[in-house]
């Protein structure tokens, strides 16, 4: 009997439908109700490709550019973008600049909490919105290179390249941060009241791209993906992937686990979707949408996608004293229906919850993508090799310090 | 009763003078000093925050006025800025008044500015920065 249930599709099938105008696309989150109606092997008999969609603060990111050759040429040695510090350790014109830099005349934490107002997320948000962007170098001058400095102005269209290179980004899963301390605390995770005044989570749950895809079957290097408002793609496994971090009956991580690296051009992306971010007391960020298909190749992928958010849950984290000294320890589990109902149980206590995702742009993702996959603008790429599995023995090592 | 924040300046001649005492001995005003500085030319500036009756209000500026204090109403507001707003709802839960909120089923923030107090608490929590202070 089960032979005769098993759905079987390729990437090649799909995309010969994409290009027909046939294909099957829906939302993760119209997956949900499809998988309990018709079960997984109906959805994916019906569906041929589901969306997902994520929305927040994704640190680990940053723009490669080329700024092209002044003349006389220069070897740029160190740069600023907007007085930001940009990476010149690479050739002639190449920097990167990652999110989190902030000038060197900022004041940090002098005054706590700093407020941290500009920074590189800031200055890659102001070249999608087509601002000229103020480019100070300095070098030390070789007989092929011999300008010793430039300061100018650039925007994003007269650049050569401009590219999101992002080591690690759209983390599965994601803790639910809370303060058991006396004292207010500034993290990454937004404020955190003392006492447990409240609860902070970051993830779309059933929107989430690898939580819908657990084992990241369809998700590896070349996986074509929305990015910023553009396409783009995966490259790799994002650093800290951690595939093997406790999974439910379900097969979705209880904690944050995989990762993903991703690569887009600027030239293309919308600011709506690509937001520089202040965090006070913390530093700066970039808030960046992400959305990646899942081809339904088999009746497991019609399964997964039919995830919901009652069936998600993460571990709550204290961010007073575990987590900066690096003591692993939860207080419970919470799902993200829960979590999105504003209001969770901690310890007998009623806590009030915030997300430093967004919902509803995760959903404009989903949405957006889909139709262009409706629309035969999109089609899906076959990755040359998946992200590593919870069978690869990956873990996540701390630094062991001599 | 009226509650209000207002802006003082005081030229070089007026600094020596004691005059805000007046607020409350002579027009029953409470106030709080929220700033005072004297200026490089040796004019004070003083922010203060006054409580009181109306009328003994409006006759307490028109006190200060006629002495030669120069009187700037600096009420604030706070403004959402709907294009840079992305919705997460971290300002949700350090919002003490109830002004900002969740529609659960858009999972949009919503914000009602006449039941902001102006706290600015959701100020430096947002973090596109999309809640500003505003001097009306």
């Amino acid at each position: 009997m089960a032979g005769q249930t098993e759905v079987r599709k390729t990437y090649s099938e799909i995309n010969a439908k994409i290009r027909k105008g046939e294909a099957v696309v829906v939302t993760a989150e119209e997956m949900i109700g499809i998988v309990d109606r018709e079960g997984p092997v109906g959805a994916a008999r019906k569906v041929d490709v589901v969306t997902t969609g994520t929305f927040g603060p994704m640190c680990s990111s940053g723009a490669f550019l080329n700024f092209g050759h002044s003349k006389p040429k220069i070897k740029v040695s160190k740069a600023w973008l907007n007085g930001v510090s940009a990476y010149a350790g690479l050739a002639a014109v190449d920097l990167y600049i990652g999110v989190t830099e902030i000038p060197e005349e900022d004041p940090e934490n002098k005054v706590h909490p700093g407020k941290f107002l500009y920074g590189g997320g800031h200055v890659i948000e102001d070249l999608i919105a087509g601002k000229e962007v103020r480019l100070k170098a300095v070098a030390y001058g070789t007989d092929c290179y011999p300008s010793g400095e430039i300061d100018t102005q650039i925007t994003l269209q007269a650049l050569n390249e401009c590219y999101l290179f992002n080591p690690r980004n759209a983390y599965q899963n994601y803790n639910c941060a809370v303060n058991f301390g006396n004292k207010m605390l500034y993290t990454y995770m937004g404020g955190l009241k003392p006492k447990l005044g409240n609860a902070n989570y970051c993830s779309a749950g059933q929107l989430s791209p690898l939580l819908n895809d657990p084992y990241y079957r369809t998700i590896g290097i070349g996986t074509r993906i929305f990015i910023g408002g553009n396409m783009g793609y995966v490259v790799g496994p994002g650093t800290q992937h951690n595939p093997s971090v406790k999974r439910g009956e379900n097969g979705v991580v209880r904690a944050p686990a995989g990762t993903m690296a991703t690569y887009g051009d600027l030239k293309g992306m919308r600011t709506e979707y690509v937001r520089g971010v202040s965090l006070q007391g913390y530093g700066t960020s970039l808030a960046l949408g992400i959305g990646v298909p899942i081809p339904i190749l088999d009746q497991e992928l019609a399964r997964t996608t039919g995830v919901s958010d009652e069936q998600i849950v993460t571990q709550i984290v204290d961010y007073s004293t575990d987590y900066p000294q690096g003591i692993a320890k939860s207080y419970g589990e919470v799902n993200y229906r829960e979590l999105k109902s504003g209001k969770i149980m901690i310890e007998g206590k009623g806590v009030k919850t915030a997300a430093l995702s967004s919902y509803p742009k995760a959903v404009k993702i989903a949405e957006t993508l889909k139709e262009w996959i409706l629309g035969g603008r999109f089609f899906l790429g076959e990755p040359q090799e998946t992200l590593p599995s919870a069978d690869a023995g990956v873990s996540f090592k701390p630094l062991t310090q001599r | 009763m009226v509650a209000k924040k207002v802006l003082l300046r005081f030229s070089n001649s007026l600094i020596s003078k004691p005059i805000v005492y007046r607020l409350v001995k002579d027009y029953n005003l409470a106030f709080n000093i929220l700033k005072a500085q004297i200026l490089p030319d040796e004019e004070g500036e003083m922010v203060l925050e006054i409580e009181g009756d109306r009328a003994c209000y409006e006759k307490g500026m028109a006190f200060l006025k006629d002495t030669g204090v120069e009187v700037l109403n600096i009420d604030k507001r706070i403004v959402k800025d709907e294009e840079r707003c992305y919705h997460c709802s971290a300002c949700t839960v350090v919002c003490p008044s109830g002004a900002i909120s969740i529609d659960r089923e858009t999972m949009r923030v919503g914000y009602d500015p006449e039941q902001c107090i102006v706290c600015e608490l959701c100020v430096g929590t947002c973090p596109p920065r999309a809640m500003r202070v505003e001097i009306v």
